[in-house]
């Protein structure tokens, strides 16, 4: 842990989010949104690269846990008027719960069939918005009446604090004790039980952990957009975009997951123009990713600084 | 009269679910793929078929064989460029490659979609059937492509039980599923039994995306929930077990036929869901299937 801190991942972090921070004195709102937006999936990425890369459960359905945050935020905040900071709290307690409620299958098994419960979850999470439409919004989505703040450097401010602060957290956990028990537990978990570490309690922190910040995450953004949607924070589709983040970024390294989602969506605004074509090539390039450089962007770029 | 008609309606649905789904668990139980670009090869066919029917003028019957022979095309790239790649890689940690294989398929997926999108928009499109007009069965007006529908895909099915249980290839593929390690030792190429896999499979995905575009019309949107329907029963049926995907078909189809008739479309995919749930819970090898 002490060697990070003269690392040269450490520094390259350090004059990111330093430059990052300065980005409001000279870039158009326009840019600050796609950032924000960015950010808050960063973090999506991040926590769910905590249950994969270390855990090593495979989640396919990160949008329900975030789902659930973003939604409970946004019901107590549209039906009960409950302040926003009241509201995002809740949201993120919301999520943990419903990470419990999802770890539940994951002790009993594992691999694909775990990977399977999640993605029912997410879709049995979608049914259920649509079938309480007067309290959800249904497919039309919420229309939330408070938001943090209308001035868009604060926002970008708060969406990049927010993301450097959890991917310290995130990123010190994985190179904790515990993350090294997280990790070995994922790989071989007779083995690590037989070490007596108790794989059951890590497991289930690396779910409380994830979904705590997948959960403050998918409040925050509900509350920057004004709206909670199936489109935005429940679909499978999202949860893809998530997944792919994480393994072009470079899988367990959780800094690598915000760069993926980060280059993710910046990626598919550059491609605008070229209509509908963006999501392909979008594809087309992750694909590639997948296929030539298993280890993401920052798995080759930290292979290589080991090397020399 | 109801009771007749949600009989023969789910009878259909259940059987092309039945026949979508075969291919898919095909592929997990000898080659342990889970192929999530399924749905997207099941509209290319449909929409192969429709392109070559309708605005080449092919007729019905070559624009049904370009479908299949396109799902065929696209199982075998869809093997030798994302999959093959993804299972020989010496990077990739054998652990970790059930997840690259998902991603990468997955992001095929999503390529065959948006191209398919691109070229022929993102309408719906109802391939011209192959037969056409209505009967009326036990009182029930019934399309007689529906009927045939369901022959078709019993039919398909009963020849994919013959090859495999009765041919020396169809052997080798169940020996493959059973024991991998042990079929190498008996001087068979584990590779050419799965590019026969992925040959049947590209075959049954064809013939089921073509007949789904006949039966209730298909568009680049019918991606995602083609895979998850797929997925859905594969797993109610045990990953890898054919007859416990029928079986499993057959369940989901007529639960989604009656509450569709019974409480609301709105909710067709919801009793299903719940039941997916409940035996991932108290079974979560599914119904047949092998731990």
């Amino acid at each position: 842990m002490a060697g990070f801190f003269t690392s040269r991942l450490f520094f390259v972090s350090l004059a990111l989010v330093i430059v990052a921070a300065t980005l409001p004195l000279y870039v158009s709102g326009y840019v600050l949104g796609l950032l924000t937006v960015a950010f808050y999936f960063g973090v999506f990425a991040m926590a769910w690269d905590l249950l994969f890369g270390f855990a090593g459960e495979v989640n396919f359905g990160p949008t329900f846990l975030i789902g659930v945050g973003a939604y409970t935020a946004g019901i107590l905040n549209a039906q009960f008027g409950w302040s926003v900071y009241l509201c995002i709290v809740l949201g993120a307690l919301a999520s943990v719960i419903a990470g419990l409620v999802l770890a539940l299958p994951a002790l009993r098994v594992r691999g694909p069939y775990f990977g399977l419960t999640t993605l029912v979850a997410v879709l049995m999470l979608q049914n259920f918005i649509v079938v309480f439409a007067d309290l959800t919004g249904g497919e039309i989505g919420l229309t939330i009446p408070d938001v943090i703040t209308i001035n868009a450097g604060a926002n970008y401010w708060i969406a990049l604090g927010f993301m450097t602060i959890s991917a310290a957290i995130l990123y010190g956990l994985s190179q904790s004790p515990v993350g090294l028990v997280l990790q070995a537990s994922g790989q071989d978990p007779v083995q690590a039980g037989a070490l007596g570490f108790n794989i059951v309690k890590h497991k289930l922190a690396a779910f409380i952990v994830s979904a705590f910040f997948s959960g403050l995450s998918g409040a925050l953004l509900v509350f920057y957009f004004g709206t909670a949607s199936v489109g935005t924070v429940v679909d499978v589709a999202v949860g893809v975009n998530v997944i792919v983040s994480a393994v072009l970024g470079g899988r367990r390294t959780v800094l690598g997951a915000a760069l993926g989602a980060i280059f993710l969506i910046v990626a598919g605004e550059f491609l605008r123009p070229t209509g509908e074509l963006a999501t392909f090539i979008v594809s087309a390039v992750a694909l590639l990713v997948v296929l030539f450089f298993p280890g993401g962007f920052l798995g080759a770029a930290l292979s290589r600084e080991a090397r020399s | 009269m109801r009771a007749f008609q949600i009989l023969i309606d789910g009878f259909a649905i259940s059987a092309l679910y039945a026949l979508g789904a075969t291919g898919f668990t095909l592929i997990f139980g000898v080659s342990g793929v889970l192929n999530l670009s399924h749905g997207a090869i099941m509209v290319a066919a449909a929409v192969a078929a429709w392109a070559a029917a309708s605005i080449l003028g092919v007729g019905t019957y070559a624009g049904a064989l370009i479908g299949v022979g396109v799902a065929l095309l696209m199982a075998f790239a869809t093997y030798f460029a994302v999959v093959k790649p993804i299972q020989d890689s010496r990077r990739i940690p054998n652990e970790e490659k059930e997840i690259f294989v998902l991603t990468g398929t997955l992001l095929w997926g999503i390529m065959i979609q948006e191209l398919i999108a691109y070229f022929f928009t993102n309408n719906a499109k109802t391939v011209l059937p192959i037969v056409e007009g209505v009967v009326e069965i036990l009182g029930v007006r019934t399309p007689q492509n529906e009927i045939f529908t369901a022959i078709v895909c019993c039919l398909v099915i009963a020849l994919l039980w013959l090859l495999v249980n009765r041919t020396r290839t169809g052997k080798a593929v169940l020996a493959a599923s059973m024991n991998p390690r042990g079929v190498t030792l008996l001087g068979l190429e584990l590779t050419n039994i799965y590019v026969v896999v992925w040959a049947i499979y590209g075959i049954l995905a064809g013939i089921a995306g073509v007949l789904l575009g006949m039966f209730l019309g298909v568009s680049s949107y019918s991606v995602g929930p083609l895979t998850a329907s797929a997925f859905s029963i594969v797993v109610l049926g045990g990953l890898g077990s054919v007859s416990g995907s029928l079986i499993a078909a057959f369940v989901v189809g007529y639960l989604e036929t009656l509450t569709a008739y019974l409480v609301s479309p709105a909710y067709r995919t919801i009793p299903a869901l719940l039941l997916l749930v409940f035996v991932m819970y108290i079974r979560p090898q599914g119904l047949l299937g092998r731990r």
